[in-house]
């Protein structure tokens, strides 16, 4: 929460944010100068997808225009090529979340197949009735729905690890859920709902103390802060490619060597088999036992370059930055009084769902687009988290690089019109 | 007027302030929720039906301004109705809010519910304004099948 106290002053602010330059970066971005309305669109709709970089336009181009081929099967030249690209991008992303492995990235459509395909594979395997799954109070539908599937085919019992007030998870709570029935964690890092950064380090010790493993929904993490999954020790990360600056259609699933050798396929089909005969069928290796049929292919090379584009600029970077206008937000917000945030963890990433008097966040939202400002309102597919605070929806600001600090001013009026057109 | 001023009429305000008709009925003999997946939006329709004729109609839940105005709205306009009249209504309705038709001739139909024809200017929107009639439409159909399917 920021107070007056330890509110950044203009002056400090001007310094600390010139490191990333923010306004020269929306120049790669061509969408940001559109107009909506006849207003200049102020895009805050980031954590439900991100725009592209024209070097990721035009990596996707160059597939298309160039190289264009499938992968993994043809002799010639142009098969040759784009095969290379693929699996360069293969790279870029084991760099990008310091994987031990190339073959610990598996591409997929999204987060949410990620996880669908380590519940269908991993959790289908290995569990069975009386098993738990833990997971948080704050998960996204896609890290609870696939799981009460398992718990209907498997009669598994779902577990859920409670939150705060302000929106942090209680550990401690967290904590006495582990038991010897335990048989899978999985948790979201960032809260796209609530903004709260999860201690996942310790969510991970503490599972791992138990030789439970560890799923990590990254989907809003790995766009705004730096990943190493050695270092967390996560058994499994997913995260999707559109919310990083990179294509839709596109995402990841690392998981250790361990765990994804000794998982059943998620699909059969083309490029996941070795040899197939009727009688018996052979699984290719890591990664492509899981990668049935063709790819996304240019989908992933624009993976890569987003990945490229990304680490040229740094993550850390990017988070300081981001971090610096999600506190100058907050404290604009906190001045209208109408104007209340649900989410105060201490831990933030730059997402604020904001509630305006009992003006339903529905009519925020189209206001608001009228004046350019394009915002997420709604469950944010995170009903339970809803009823956790006993409201219906939220309107949702969420922020990126290249999101500057007159845009939050642009919200701020729009807010105030919002307050004006309902009296 | 600007399309945002003609969406959000006083008249709306009014009824999304304080809705009419906004309770649980204890003695409805047909009843529906209806939900807005999309924005979590929730009502429930109350009906008493005396043979084909709407002789009460309430509704609760929550909502954004033009769901509970055009709930409240509804609610005005149908009671005492028949269900024939009903269903030309929510059809002369539907047309109106989704601009399938021109404003001029459905507003003839609707009466006071035209002061919603601002919502066929924003297409997101149109699901609000109408998940109040399709929710009484299930509520008619709820336990007896005089209300005829159109859709």
């Amino acid at each position: 929460m920021v107070t007056a106290e330890n509110a950044l002053s203009i002056k400090e602010w001007n310094r600390s944010a010139s490191e990333l330059d923010a306004y020269k970066l929306r120049d790669d971005f061509p969408i940001l100068k559109r107009w909506v309305h006849g207003k200049p669109l102020v895009y805050l709709d980031n954590a439900a997808s991100s725009q592209k970089p024209q070097a990721v336009i035009d990596a996707i181009e160059k597939v298309y225009t160039d190289s264009y081929s499938n992968i993994h099967r043809g002799v010639h030249a142009l098969s040759q090529e784009c095969t290379s690209a693929y699996e360069e991008a293969r790279e870029k992303v084991q760099n990008f979340l310091n994987a031990a492995h190339s073959k610990e990235i598996i591409f997929v459509r999204n987060a949410t197949e990620a996880i669908n395909l380590v519940v269908s594979s991993y959790g289908r395997t290995n569990l069975s009735r009386g098993d738990e799954i833990v997971i948080s109070a704050m998960e996204h539908h896609a890290n609870i729905v696939p799981w009460q599937i398992l718990c209907q085919q498997t009669g598994a019992v779902l577990r859920v690890a409670p939150m705060t007030d302000e929106g942090e998870l209680q550990l401690d709570e967290y904590k006495k859920l582990l038991n010897d029935k335990t048989r899978f964690v999985s948790i979201v890092h960032i809260s796209n709902a609530l903004g709260t950064i999860n201690p996942i380090r310790d969510i991970i010790a503490a599972a791992h103390d138990r030789g439970v493993p560890v799923l990590i929904d990254g989907a809003q993490s790995a766009p705004h802060t730096s990943i190493d999954v050695q270092e967390l020790d996560c058994d499994f990360f997913v995260f999707s490619g559109h919310k990083l600056y990179g294509p839709s259609g596109i995402g990841v699933l690392y998981g250790k060597t361990e765990f994804l050798d000794s998982m059943p396929p998620y699909q059969g089909g083309g490029d996941m088999i070795s040899y197939v005969s009727f009688e018996k069928t052979l699984y290719n290796d890591l990664p492509y036992k899981f990668e049935a049929g063709t790819p996304h292919i240019a989908g992933a090379i624009g993976l890569g370059a987003a990945i490229d584009y990304l680490t040229s600029i740094g993550l850390d970077s990017i988070a300081a930055y981001e971090q610096e206008l999600l506190e100058y937000a907050t404290r604009a917000l906190a001045e209208i009084p109408e104007v209340r945030i649900i989410g105060a963890a201490k831990e933030k990433a730059a997402v604020i769902s904001f509630l305006i008097g009992d003006i339903h966040p529905h009519d925020v939202g189209t206001i608001l687009d009228q004046q350019g400002v394009a915002i997420r309102t709604g469950h944010h597919c995170a009903q339970p988290i809803m009823d956790r605070f006993g409201i219906p929806a939220t309107a949702r600001a969420s922020l990126a690089f290249y999101n500057t600090r007159e845009e939050i001013d642009a919200l701020i009026a729009g807010i105030k019109k919002v307050i004006e057109v309902f009296g | 007027m600007s399309e945002l001023d003609e969406l959000y009429q006083e008249i709306i305000l009014d009824h999304n302030k304080n809705p009419r008709n906004f309770h649980k009925m204890e003695d409805a003999n047909h009843m529906a929720d209806g939900y807005n997946p999309l924005c979590g939006d929730k009502v429930t329709v109350y009906l008493h039906l005396d043979g084909d004729v709407v002789s009460d109609i309430s509704f609760d839940g929550k909502g954004c301004a033009i769901s509970t105005a055009s709930a409240s709205l509804m609610t005005e306009t149908i009671k005492g109705k028949t269900l024939d009249e009903v269903k030309t209504m929510f059809e002369s309705f539907h047309d109106l809010v989704t601009g399938r038709k021109d404003p001029m001739k459905c507003e003839v139909c609707v009466g006071k519910l035209k002061v919603l024809a601002g919502v066929r200017q924003f297409p997101m929107r149109v699901k609000c304004a109408t998940l109040c009639w399709h929710t009484l439409k299930a509520a008619i159909e709820s336990n007896e099948d005089e209300f005829v399917t159109t859709e």
